[in-house]
């Protein structure tokens, strides 16, 4: 793993794979999307409604999955002190939040029709919304961060304390049985007809890889930043010019 | 253990009194004005304030606990305090767990006074009186971690009490959710899942900011 502490053999790799994961998870949330809004039959209960779950649902995925990736990019970062986790956990942030966002936001289109509400405090409403405050608190804690500090440590404590939230959501449909269903898909076991799952698959798949583009993407902005401000520190300071790397 | 009870009385009395700041008055008297202001907000109807008055006293709780942030950990790192403890070896989690019960003590059992008034305000029962105190005596620790906690997270960085704000009120949500949420069905189990909380947010708080104070630290090397 500490092949990638240099950040020259990261930005190498990233350079192919960000077109690639790109094109790739276009392709699939095109072809996953279009499955199943056109070629789906409508459901027997929610009818043309369970279209929205090809969006809803790996978003949710996404969401959650976006802050196991910080948890793991803290772990990372505080005990192998790995300086591309830092650089890691300020990309994935964002996009983590976006899928948060549109997860939050289709449930409530969904949940219009099929529940009479756009709103309803349930377990698994509310943690998915503290979920998205707490993105926007890190953001804010990064970027303050950042400032002073590009690899502060500091961002990946608050992450992991932040987990906490994520077995709530898992189980909330478990612990407090109202209006979200429970989990149809579960390790070794499904609910839901092949006719669904196989588009349902295929758009998670790509919203999965169009979610890591969007961290490479992110992850090479913010290494060029901190190079950029590394060279101005230094013609500042009238130093001759030395290799750029990444530095607080 | 006699590192600690210094420690603990300096603290005390050092939130308590709160120097120029204006220490643990200006959090209570911000308390009873919100609960003072409800009424004006959504009108005087009595039955209607007993409803919903529980809930603004765990609101108005959850903010007066916060105002103090800025001043749990900063003005000891500006004076160089934190560093001195820190050459003598002192634990970072040692020094935090003594200033949760600092701060604990600075507000809390003000507040706990405070919610007579409160209560007087809203009309609330004798009963739902008993489990608001209950309640609130039970979740305070855990308010007081969590002010502590941020406190620490934002030692690195000058930032205005919005950041600090951000952070504290996502992860305060169980307690809310089962503090106030024992005031609507009356019931016992909600006030122990409130401990249960604040008994985790407790454990946590004194290592997560230790971590936070010493990585802040290395940031500035």
């Amino acid at each position: 793993m500490h092949g990638f502490a240099n950040p020259r053999r990261f930005l190498r790799l990233a350079r192919w794979l960000v077109p690639a994961t790109l094109a790739l998870g276009l392709l699939l949330t095109a072809t996953g999307l279009m499955w199943g809004l056109l070629r789906v039959p409508p459901d027997r209960l929610l009818g043309d409604t369970v279209r929205i779950m090809f969006v809803h649902v790996p978003a949710a995925w996404l969401g959650m999955g976006g802050w196991a990736g910080l948890t793991l990019a803290g772990v990372a970062l505080l005990v192998w002190r790995h300086p591309l986790a830092a650089i890691a956990g300020r990309a994935m942030a964002v996009p983590g939040l976006v899928f948060t966002v549109i997860c939050l936001v289709t449930g409530s289109i969904w949940g219009r029709p099929s529940w009479g509400t756009w709103w309803e405090w349930d377990g698994r409403l509310t943690s998915m919304l503290v979920l998205g405050f707490l993105y926007i608190a890190y953001i804010a804690l990064s970027d303050a961060y950042a400032r002073t500090a590009q690899l502060s440590a500091v961002p990946a404590i608050f992450a992991l304390v932040g987990a906490i939230n994520l077995p709530i959501i898992n189980r909330s449909v478990v612990w407090w049985n109202s209006l979200h269903q429970p989990a149809s898909i579960t390790i070794g076991k499904n609910a839901i007809d092949t006719a669904y799952l196989w588009p349902l698959l295929v758009s998670a798949l790509g919203m999965a890889l169009l979610f890591g583009a969007a961290t490479l993407m992110r992850m090479r902005a913010l290494l060029a930043h901190i190079q950029a401000e590394a060279r101005l520190r230094r013609e500042a300071s009238g130093a001759p010019a030395a290799l750029a790397r990444v530095g607080g | 253990m006699r590192l600690i009870a210094a420690l603990l009385r300096r603290d005390v009395g050092m939130l308590l009194s709160g120097g120029k700041q204006g220490g643990s008055m200006l959090p209570l008297m911000f308390f009873l004005a919100v609960a003072a202001l409800y009424p004006f907000a959504v009108g005087p109807d009595a039955a209607m304030l007993r409803r919903t008055g529980g809930g603004v006293v765990w609101i108005a709780a959850l903010l007066a606990s916060l105002l103090p942030v800025d001043r749990l950990i900063a003005p000891d790192l500006e004076d160089g305090t934190l560093d001195q403890l820190a050459i003598r070896e002192v634990a970072e989690e040692t020094v935090l767990a003594a200033r949760i019960v600092a701060h604990w003590l600075s507000f809390a059992p003000l507040l706990l006074l405070a919610t007579f008034v409160a209560a007087a305000l809203f009309n609330l029962t004798g009963e739902l009186l008993a489990y608001l105190l209950l309640g609130l005596l039970a979740g305070t620790p855990g308010l007081a971690a969590l002010g502590v906690l941020t406190a620490a997270l934002l030692s690195g960085v000058r930032s205005g009490p919005a950041l600090g704000g951000l952070i504290f009120l996502p992860l305060a949500v169980p307690l809310v959710i089962f503090g106030a949420g024992s005031l609507v069905r009356l019931e016992p189990a909600a006030i122990l899942l409130t401990a249960a909380v604040s008994l985790v947010l407790m454990a946590v708080a004194p290592f997560a900011g230790g971590a936070a104070l010493r990585a802040a630290r290395e940031d500035q090397a």
